[in-house]
């Protein structure tokens, strides 16, 4: 166990070093001159190479990643011109927000998935199956930005029951947990509707009919518990992919989060944060990541850490 | 957004009934794609949409209302008076455009990735297979979003932004075709018989590659529409004078209590078309999967 979980750690190490280095890439080297990307185009040659030498932009590129690279390693990501305190704070500051809606979003989506799909795998391609094969297709088409819009409308403004922006209630994340939810409840329940099928049809279940155990226990406890390795380890999975899918649906949802942060800090060119705001996000997703993979390891006795 | 995809279901009931049958849904997800991309190539001449056009008398008439000029907006009007219908056919062809061309530059540069990495093997494949790495832990929404930030609203950037977000899915799929490929003995009699690295990877590895690629590819036109639809609603996509159906739905929420339509027609017709892709896409993989052929 520790064997893989050092080894797994080091990958994730490694990885989240590339996804540094990649940032760095895309913000430093590829738009030319990141100085002319803060000021905009009509910035003149005084202002550029004042920008320039705050930045440290007038050393050569390996410096600048070197330098940046310690910066990182001491939690310092530069300052964000635009709100004035460290950009790695003001990140941080607004992740406890983005936490909240990823999390309220996972528990909506096993709270209405797993049953659904439990419910489906009872009678396989009669209605409610049909209704959420379908349901599960539609919900991942539907542009979510627009789901967004449509919930406010109707729960916020025509029927007044939920409020539309964050008032850190728990009925105002709601919405916005909803809609990053949605897509996924569908997916969750076809995962589930599947895995109960397949274990359905295995000798354990059989014998355990046949003894006559209730339907119910059969299924949530002797079909349930089995299917909930794959089930448990996407979750984590599901996470990490809200907290990134977040983004959007924060800035529809005027949700004070990292996602609005950030999109707010690329139209104001403000790149330190959107550097910090990426780094924590992507350092989390990774994270996730690792932690599924030992919750994998953890629930399935049958691993070894050669053929994880 | 990370592809998740559930596996297919389809497959063990069309093997009882036996035979390739495609289902009816393929076919109608088929006519709407068809439409869709006919009203992306022709309608555009048909309606021509001017993004800079202002009529005021017209300004967020319902669909199907009469406009100054005596004609009728079968779609409704937006806040400055431009006709939906010929904003909804502009848009198609964003839409269309951005999806083909990023499933074509990412699956080409994915496609010889994968052969290289996959067919020689050896340090040049760790060191690609780790760049994948790298780039699949950074959620493909959060790099496309950075990307088109530094890079400015443009078709050309959306389309290299959305591509490099692509590519990898692409070459994962194809190198694992090429890996097991070339372990089969024909590989070996036509390297025997004293065929060249390219002649094999075009001539023999290559034809095990398309039909994987070909699946991959439909699911990803799909999951490009969204994306490219989200980074246009964030104002980052497509430039401003360009009609995309994710810039329209952004400026409807404006007007979503009084015109309820400027932001739906466009959700709608994008639904509509990724959940056709959608389902073209399981079909397709399907029929493609042998298992379900027996």
């Amino acid at each position: 166990m520790g064997a893989f979980v050092a080894k797994r750690l080091g990958q994730a190490v490694i990885v989240a070093w590339g996804a540094l280095t990649l940032v760095f890439i895309i913000v430093r080297v590829v738009p030319g001159d990141p100085a002319k990307l803060i000021l905009g185009p009509d910035a003149s040659a005084d202002q550029l190479k004042h920008v320039r030498s705050d930045f440290g932009l007038d050393h050569p590129l390996w410096r600048q990643y070197l330098e940046h690279l310690g910066g990182v390693l001491h939690g310092d990501l530069g300052d964000s011109w635009r709100l004035g305190g460290s950009a790695l704070g003001d990140t941080l500051e607004r992740f406890p927000a983005t936490l909240t809606l990823s999390l309220v979003a996972l528990v909506l989506t096993i709270l209405l998935g797993f049953p659904l799909g439990m419910l489906c795998a009872r009678r396989p391609g009669k209605v409610l199956d049909l209704l959420v094969s379908t349901g599960s297709l539609v919900g991942q088409a539907v542009p979510s930005f627009w789901l967004g819009i449509v919930l406010i409308l109707l729960f916020a403004r025509e029927l007044g029951w939920l409020p539309a922006t964050a008032d850190g209630s728990l009925a105002g994340v709601l919405l916005p947990a909803f809609t990053l939810a949605l897509p996924f409840i569908g997916w969750l329940a076809r995962l589930v509707r599947n895995g109960a099928l397949e274990e359905g049809a295995k000798d354990y279940v059989r014998t355990a009919r046949a003894k006559g155990v209730p339907e119910g226990l059969v299924q949530y406890v002797h079909v349930g518990r089995n299917i909930a390795v794959p089930v448990v380890t996407v979750l984590g999975l599901l996470m990490g992919n809200f907290i990134a899918n977040a983004v959007i649906i924060e800035v529809v949802f005027s949700w004070p989060g990292i996602g609005s942060l950030m999109v707010d800090a690329i139209t104001n060119r403000d790149y330190a944060v959107v550097e910090a705001a990426v780094l924590t996000m992507t350092v989390s997703y990774i994270a996730l990541n690792l932690l599924v993979d030992v919750v994998y390891f953890a629930l399935d006795p049958r691993l070894t850490p050669e053929n994880a | 957004m990370t592809a998740i995809t559930v596996p297919a279901e389809g497959a063990a009931a069309r093997a009882k009934t036996g035979g390739r049958r495609v289902p009816v849904r393929v076919w109608v997800g088929a006519g709407v794609l068809a439409l869709f991309v006919l009203a992306a190539l022709v309608g555009p001449l048909l309606w021509p949409y001017d993004p800079v056009a202002t009529h005021l008398a017209d300004r967020l008439l319902a669909p199907g209302g009469r406009t100054a000029t005596g004609s009728i907006a079968w779609l409704g009007t937006d806040q400055v008076g431009r006709d939906l219908f010929a904003n909804l056919l502009a848009g198609a062809r964003i839409t269309l455009l951005v999806a083909g061309a990023t499933v074509v530059v990412g699956g080409a540069v994915g496609l010889v990735v994968g052969l290289v990495s996959g067919y020689f093997g050896g340090p040049l494949d760790t060191v690609l297979s780790r760049v994948g790495d790298v780039q699949l832990a950074f959620p493909s929404i959060l790099l496309a979003i950075l990307l088109a930030g530094v890079l400015g609203p443009s078709i050309t950037n959306i389309v290299i932004t959305l591509a490099i977000t692509r590519w990898v899915i692409f070459a994962r799929i194809v190198r694992a075709s090429a890996m097991s490929t070339r372990r089969l003995e024909y590989v070996d009699s036509a390297r025997v018989l004293g065929c060249g690295h390219l002649r094999i990877l075009v001539r023999h590895v290559l034809p095990s590659c398309w039909q994987p690629l070909l699946v991959a590819a439909t699911v990803q036109v799909g999951l490009v529409m969204v994306a490219e639809a989200s980074l246009s609603f964030l104002g980052l996509g497509v430039p401003v004078d360009t009609a995309s159906w994710g810039a329209t739905v952004s400026i409807g929420r404006d007007y979503l209590g009084s015109a309820w339509w400027i932001s739906t027609v466009p959700a709608a017709a994008l639904a509509l078309v990724v959940t056709a892709v959608g389902v073209v896409g399981d079909g397709f993989r399907d029929l493609s999967d042998p298992r379900s052929q027996i």
